[in-house]
C-alpha cells in the first residue's frame, strides 16, 4: 500500500468536509461535517503512525476521538439551547454578532 | 629760566580737588531726597535743598583754595595741570565711555560762583515763595538745576558736560513754567526751552565731529578718548586736524551757544523766561544757566581759537553776533516798562560783552566778567523781586506800580544802587575791572570798531539802568507803591487782581497769611535781604580780584584761573601726573614766545592757546568812565524830564514824531523777531509740517493699515472659503467618508453569521495552502 | 504511484482492493452526509463514513484505535448526534432549507484545497510504499506512550472531557 492512497483519502475527507462547513445552515450538520473532518485527520495521523513504526499516532488519534466527543456533547448541548431560546438551529439566523 | 625737559616741582593736591565731582553728586541726592520726602518735611523739603547747596558751597570754596595753593606751588612758567579723575562706566567697540571730573581754574571760579549764587538763592527763595502751592518742586527743580550746571562746570568729557547742559535746559523749563496756570507762562516756557534746542542741535552736531575727528589722534597720543576736553583741546592746538573740520565744530558748538546764552538771533526767550518766579531769575537767567555758553567757549577756548581764527586779522562770527547783541539789546531795554526785562536785556547785553571777550581773544576778561556779572546781576534780579514782594504787591511794572521807593526799602535800594554802578562799569566797582578790561584788550587786539561798540554799549547800559532806577526808586510813587492796594476789599480772596503783572500770577498769594502791612511798601525780611546785601558787598569788591589797574600783583584770577599756554610733555598718557615743560617761553609783559595756538608744537601738546592782555592805561579808563558818566547823566536828565515833570517837549514824541514812532514801535516789538520767528518760521514751517504728518498719517500710514487689514481679510476669506472648507474640511470628510465606504464594504463579511465566517475562514486557508505548497515546490 | 506498482505486491493485492472499496464508500457516503436533505439520513451516511474509517484503521494496523472509534465514535457520538436532531425537531423526511446560499462558494474552496493537499502529497511521497508486514502496535505500548510522554496532554484532556460534562449537563438543563 502506498503512503500516498490514505493521505489522499484523508485530503478527500477534508476538503468534503470543508464543503459541508460552508454549504450547510443546519448546526447539527455542520458538526457532523466537523467530524468528517477530525476523521480524515485521523487516517492522515495513522498512516504516518505505520510509515514510521511508532505509537504516538496512534496516541494521537486517540487524544482525537477524545476530544471530537467531548466537542460534540458540549456543541449539542449549545444547538439544544439556541433551539430552545430561537425555536431554529439555522445558524445564519445566530447574526447579532454582526458589524 | 629752567632747562629743557627738567622735572620741576610737584604741584599741591588736596582732598577737596581730588573730590570736587561731589559738588554736583549732593545736590543731585539732594534733589532725591526733596523729591521723595520733601511734603513730609516740616519746612517742605526747602531745608534739604538748602544744605545740600550749602554742602557743594563748602566743596567748591575748598576745591578754590586748594586750587589757588596748587598754583602757587607751581613753577612760574609750569603748566598747571588740571586734577582730573576718571571712571570708566562703560565699553563699546573698542571705545571707553568714562565719567569723571577736570578742576582746573576755570572749573573753580565758576564752581564757586554757582554754588554760591545758589545758595544764597536759595536762602532767598525760604521767603520768597512761602507758601507757594508747589513750594517743594520748586526747591526740587531748584536743587535739580545746580546739580546739573555743577556736573557741567567739572565735568571732563563732553557726555557729561551735554548731560549737563540739558538738566539745566530741563530745570529751566520747569522753573519758567513753574506757575503753569497762566498760559502766558507756559507759553514763556515752552519758548525757552525750543530756543534753547533749536541750538542744541549745535552742540550735539560740534561733540560727534569732533569726537570722531579727534579720537584717534588723542587715544593714540594721550590715551584719552575723543570726548575729554583735554584730548581736544590739546589736539585742536596740535596741528593735526584740518581746519575746515575745526571751522565747522566750532560754528556748530557757538550755535549752540548762541541758544543757551542768548545771542542775537535766539534771545528771544530771555525776556519771556522772566515769567517765572525771581529768584529763578536771578540765578538761572542772569548769573549761572545763562553763562554756560559763554563757559562752553571758554573751556573748549583751543577749538574756537583754531576754528575761527581769533586774533586774526578779520573779525569772526563771535564777535559780530556779540556786537550785534550789546547794541540791540540795550536798545530794547528802553522801551521796557517791566523791571525784570529792563534786567533781562540787561543780561543779554552783558552775555554780549562776554562773547565778544572770548571772540576777541580776551580770554580771562570775559572770564572775569562771568565772576563779577554774577554778582551784580544776581543782585539786581533779587532786588526786583525784593521790592514785587514787599513793595509792589507782586507787579513788576515801574511805570504802574513802583517810585519812591527808595524811602520805604533802604537796604534794597542801596544794593541796587550799587550793583547798578557795578554793571555801569563805574570805578571802583567789579564791573569797572572786568567790563573795561574786556573793552580794552578788544581794542588792544586791534579790533578798534569793536572796541567802539563795547564803548557805546556801555553808555546804553548806564542810561537804561539810570532810567530803571529813577522810575522804580525815586520820583512819585504809583500805583501798589502809593499804597492803593491798602483800600481793596476782599484783599484776602487775592482773587480779583486783575492789574498784576503777568509773571506773578496768584500762585504767590495763597497763604498770605503774614501780610499785615498791607499799609503801603516797606523792606523785605532778613531771608531776602540779607543775600542781597551779601551779593551787594560782592559787587563792590570782587573786582579786586583781578584789579589790572593796579598792577600785575593784583591780577590774582590772571594766575589762578588762566590757562598757561605752555607746550607739555605728558610723561604718562591720560594721567592727570606732573609734567614738564619742553619749550619755555620768555615771560614778558602780555607777550609770550609759546608757539601754543600759532604754530605747531614740535614735542609734546598744548592745551591753551597764547592770548595776549592789553596793557592798562588811565587815559583809557577815563575815556570809558566818562562815557558812562555822560550816559548816567543824560538818562537822568531825561527821565527827570518824562517821567517826573512830564516835560511838554517829551510827552508824546513818539505820536507826534514819525522817526520816534517808527523807532519806538520797532523796539516795542523787539524788532519784529518774535512774529519772524512764530509766524514765519514756525507757523509757516511747522503747520505744512503738520498738515504733511497729518496727511501721511491718515493716508499713508493708516492707509498701509487699511491695506493690511483689508488683505489679511481677503486672505482670510480665501483661506477659510477654499484652503479651509474646501480642502482641509473635503480632506477630513473624504477620509471620514473612505474610512465609511470602506467599512461599509467590508461590514458584510461581518454578518454574524457563522456559517459564513467559516466559509471565508477556509478559504483564505486554502490559499493559504496553495501558495505555501507553490512555494514550497 | 503508478498503477503497475499497485498491483506488484500480491499478499497486498487484498489488502489494496480493500482499501479501495472502503476508500469509495466512504467517499461517497461523505458526499452523501453534505448534500443530503435528509438530517437523519445524513446522521446515517455518517455512520457508514466512520465505520468506514474504522476499516481503514485496520488496514493501517491500528486495532485498538479501530475499536475505539466504533465504541466512541458510532456508539457515542452519533447517538448523541441522533439525540441531538430529535431535540432540535427535525422534520422526518426531507427537508428544503438546509443549505446556504452561498454554497457554491464552497466547491472551488474545496476544490482548491484539495488540489493544493493532492500535490503537496504526491510530490512529497509519490511512490513511497508502507511497510508490507506492518508491526501491530500493541495496547500496551499505546499506554506506555500516554502514561509516559504524553501523560499531560492525558490530564489536560481528562480535564477536558470533565468540562464538556459539567457543560453539557449545564448548558442543557432546563431552569
Amino acid at each position: 500500500m502506498l503512503t500516498s492512497q490514505f493521505l489522499l483519502l484523508g485530503a478527500i475527507l477534508f476538503c468534503i468536509g470543508v464543503y459541508g462547513v460552508i454549504a450547510r445552515k443546519n448546526a447539527v450538520l455542520v458538526l457532523m461535517s466537523i467530524e468528517l473532518i477530525l476523521n480524515s485527520v485521523n487516517i492522515n495521523l495513522l498512516a504516518f503512525a505505520l510509515r514510521s513504526g511508532s505509537a504516538d499516532g496512534h496516541t494521537f488519534a486517540l487524544y482525537i476521538i477524545a476530544v471530537a466527543a467531548a466537542e460534540v456533547g458540549v456543541g449539542l448541548a449549545m444547538v439544544l439551547m439556541i433551539y430552545r431560546n430561537r425555536r431554529s438551529i439555522a445558524l445564519d439566523d445566530l447574526s447579532e454578532m454582526r458589524g | 629760566m629752567f632747562a629743557a625737559t627738567e622735572t620741576l616741582s610737584p604741584l599741591a593736591g588736596g582732598w577737596f580737588l581730588d573730590h570736587a565731582w561731589l559738588a554736583p553728586v549732593v545736590p543731585t541726592i539732594g534733589f532725591a531726597l526733596i523729591v521723595l520726602f520733601g511734603k513730609r518735611l516740616p519746612k517742605q523739603g526747602s531745608e534739604i535743598g538748602v544744605l545740600s547747596l550749602v554742602a557743594s558751597l563748602v566743596l567748591a570754596t575748598g576745591a578754590a583754595w586748594q586750587w589757588i595753593q596748587r598754583v602757587n606751588s607751581a613753577g612760574e612758567e609750569q603748566f598747571v595741570s588740571p586734577v582730573v579723575r576718571t571712571w570708566t562706566w562703560w565699553q563699546s567697540g573698542g571705545v571707553e565711555f568714562t565719567i569723571g571730573q577736570h578742576v582746573d581754574g576755570l572749573t573753580v571760579i565758576v564752581l564757586f560762583v554757582v554754588a554760591f549764587i545758589s545758595t544764597l538763592v536759595q536762602v532767598y527763595s525760604l521767603e520768597y515763595l512761602r507758601g507757594d502751592r508747589r513750594y517743594t518742586h520748586f526747591f526740587a527743580a531748584l536743587t535739580l538745576f545746580s546739580a546739573g550746571m555743577l556736573a557741567m562746570v567739572v565735568a571732563e568729557d563732553m557726555i557729561l558736560f551735554l548731560l549737563g547742559w540739558e538738566i539745566m535746559g530741563l530745570c529751566s523749563f520747569m522753573l519758567i513754567g513753574h506757575w503753569w496756570e497762566d498760559g502766558a507762562n507756559s507759553r514763556a516756557a515752552l519758548k525757552a526751552f525750543f530756543t534753547v534746542r533749536t541750538g542744541d542741535v549745535g552742540l550735539l552736531v560740534g561733540i560727534a565731529i569732533l569726537f570722531f575727528a579727534a579720537n584717534e589722534w588723542t587715544t593714540t597720543n594721550l590715551g584719552l578718548s575723543g570726548f575729554s576736553i583735554r584730548g581736544i583741546s590739546a589736539w585742536v592746538l596740535s596741528g593735526e586736524p584740518n581746519s575746515t573740520v575745526i571751522l565747522v565744530a566750532a560754528v556748530a558748538l557757538f550755535i549752540a551757544c548762541i541758544g543757551k546764552s542768548g545771542q542775537f538771533p535766539l534771545h528771544t526767550w530771555l525776556p519771556d523766561a522772566m515769567a517765572g518766579p525771581t529768584p529763578v531769575s536771578s540765578l538761572l537767567h542772569s548769573s549761572t544757566m545763562v553763562v554756560a555758553g559763554v563757559f562752553l567757549v571758554a573751556r573748549l577756548y583751543p577749538v574756537f581759537f583754531a576754528g575761527l581764527d581769533i586774533l586774526g586779522p578779520s573779525a569772526n562770527v563771535i564777535m559780530i553776533i556779540a556786537a550785534i547783541t550789546i547794541v540791540i539789546a540795550a536798545a530794547l531795554a528802553f522801551v521796557q516798562s517791566d523791571i525784570k526785562r529792563v534786567l533781562a536785556y540787561s543780561t543779554v547785553s552783558q552775555l554780549g560783552y562776554m562773547m565778544l571777550g572770548l571772540g576777541a581773544g580776551a580770554w580771562l576778561p570775559a572770564v572775569f566778567h562771568i565772576f563779577t556779572h554774577a554778582f551784580f546781576k544776581a543782585c539786581l534780579f533779587l532786588c526786583a523781586g525784593s521790592i514785587s514782594h514787599s513793595a509792589s504787591h507782586h507787579s513788576f511794572d515801574m511805570k504802574k506800580d513802583m517810585g519812591g521807593l527808595r524811602k520805604h526799602m533802604p537796604v534794597t535800594f542801596a544794593a541796587w544802587t550799587v550793583s547798578t554802578l557795578a554793571l555801569c562799569g563805574v570805578f571802583p566797582f567789579s564791573g569797572f575791572f572786568s567790563k573795561d578790561e574786556i573793552i580794552d584788550n578788544v581794542g588792544g587786539n586791534g579790533y578798534t570798531f569793536f572796541m567802539v561798540v563795547g564803548l557805546f554799549g556801555a553808555f546804553l547800559t548806564a542810561a537804561y539802568m539810570t532810567r530803571a532806577t529813577y522810575l522804580t526808586f525815586f520820583g512819585e510813587a504809583r500805583g501798589v507803591a502809593a499804597g492803593e492796594h491798602a483800600d481793596d476789599a476782599g484783599h484776602d480772596t487775592h482773587d480779583s487782581h486783575g492789574a498784576h503783572g503777568a509773571q506773578d500770577t496768584h500762585g504767590a498769594h495763597d497763604t498770605h497769611d503774614a501780610h499785615v502791612e498791607h499799609a503801603g511798601p516797606h523792606e523785605s525780611g532778613v531771608l531776602i535781604t540779607a543775600p542781597i546785601a551779601i551779593l551787594a558787598v560782592l559787587a563792590i569788591f570782587a573786582g579786586l580780584f583781578n584789579a589790572t589797574p593796579f598792577g600785575e600783583s593784583w591780577e590774582y584770577l590772571k594766575k589762578w584761573v588762566e590757562p598757561r599756554a605752555v607746550v607739555v610733555a605728558e610723561a604718562h598718557a591720560g594721567g592727570p601726573g606732573e609734567s614738564f615743560v619742553v619749550s619755555l617761553p620768555s615771560a614778558e609783559e602780555g607777550q609770550s614766545k609759546s608757539p601754543c595756538g600759532t604754530e605747531t608744537p614740535k614735542e609734546g601738546v598744548c592745551y591753551a592757546p597764547v592770548v595776549n592782555h592789553a596793557k592798562f592805561k588811565w587815559s583809557k579808563a577815563l575815556l570809558s568812565l566818562a562815557i558812562v558818566f555822560a550816559g548816567i547823566a543824560a538818562s537822568w536828565v531825561l527821565s527827570a524830564a518824562y517821567y517826573g515833570r512830564r516835560d511838554p517837549r517829551l510827552v508824546g514824541l513818539t505820536q507826534r514824531n514819525a522817526i520816534a514812532r517808527a523807532g519806538y514801535r520797532l523796539l516795542a516789538n523787539k524788532y519784529y523777531l518774535d512774529d519772524l520767528y512764530e509766524r514765519g518760521v514756525v507757523s509757516n514751517v511747522s503747520g505744512p509740517i503738520a498738515r504733511a504728518a497729518y496727511w501721511f498719517n491718515q493716508n499713508v500710514l493708516d492707509g498701509i493699515l487699511h491695506a493690511v487689514a483689508r488683505a489679511a481679510r481677503a486672505v482670510a476669506q480665501v483661506v477659510y472659503r477654499d484652503i479651509d472648507q474646501r480642502i482641509v474640511d473635503g480632506a477630513v470628510n473624504a477620509s471620514a467618508d473612505v474610512t465609511k465606504t470602506a467599512g461599509t464594504a467590508v461590514q458584510p463579511i461581518q454578518s454574524g453569521r457563522v456559517g459564513q465566517y467559516g466559509a471565508l475562514l477556509f478559504a483564505t486557508a486554502a490559499v493559504a495552502a496553495l501558495v505555501f505548497v507553490i512555494l514550497n515546490t | 504511484m503508478s498503477v503497475a506498482a499497485m498491483f506488484s505486491a500480491d499478499l497486498l493485492v487484498a489488502q489494496n482492493i480493500g482499501f479501495a472499496v472502503i476508500a469509495v464508500l466512504m467517499v461517497v457516503a461523505a458526499l452523501r452526509v453534505v448534500t443530503t436533505n435528509n438530517v437523519v439520513h445524513a446522521a446515517l451516511w455518517l455512520v457508514t463514513v466512520l465505520a468506514g474509517a474504522a476499516a481503514q484503521y485496520v488496514l493501517l494496523a491500528a486495532e485498538f484505535v479501530a475499536v475505539t472509534q466504533v465504541l466512541v465514535y458510532i456508539g457515542a457520538v452519533m447517538v448523541l448526534f441522533l439525540f441531538g436532531t430529535m431535540l432540535t425537531r427535525a422534520r422526518i423526511g426531507a427537508e428544503r432549507d438546509l443549505n446556504n446560499p452561498y454554497r457554491r462558494l464552497g466547491v472551488p474552496v474545496a476544490a482548491l484545497l484539495f488540489a493544493a493537499m493532492a500535490v503537496a502529497i504526491v510530490s512529497s511521497f509519490g511512490d513511497e510504499q508502507l511497510p508490507a508486514k506492518p508491526r501491530v502496535v500493541p495496547i500496551a505500548e499505546i499506554s506506555d506512550q500516554i502514561f509516559g510522554p504524553y501523560l499531560l496532554p492525558f490530564w489536560a484532556l481528562s480535564f477536558v472531557l470533565l468540562a464538556a460534562i459539567i457543560g453539557a449537563i449545564v448548558l442543557a438543563r432546563k431552569d
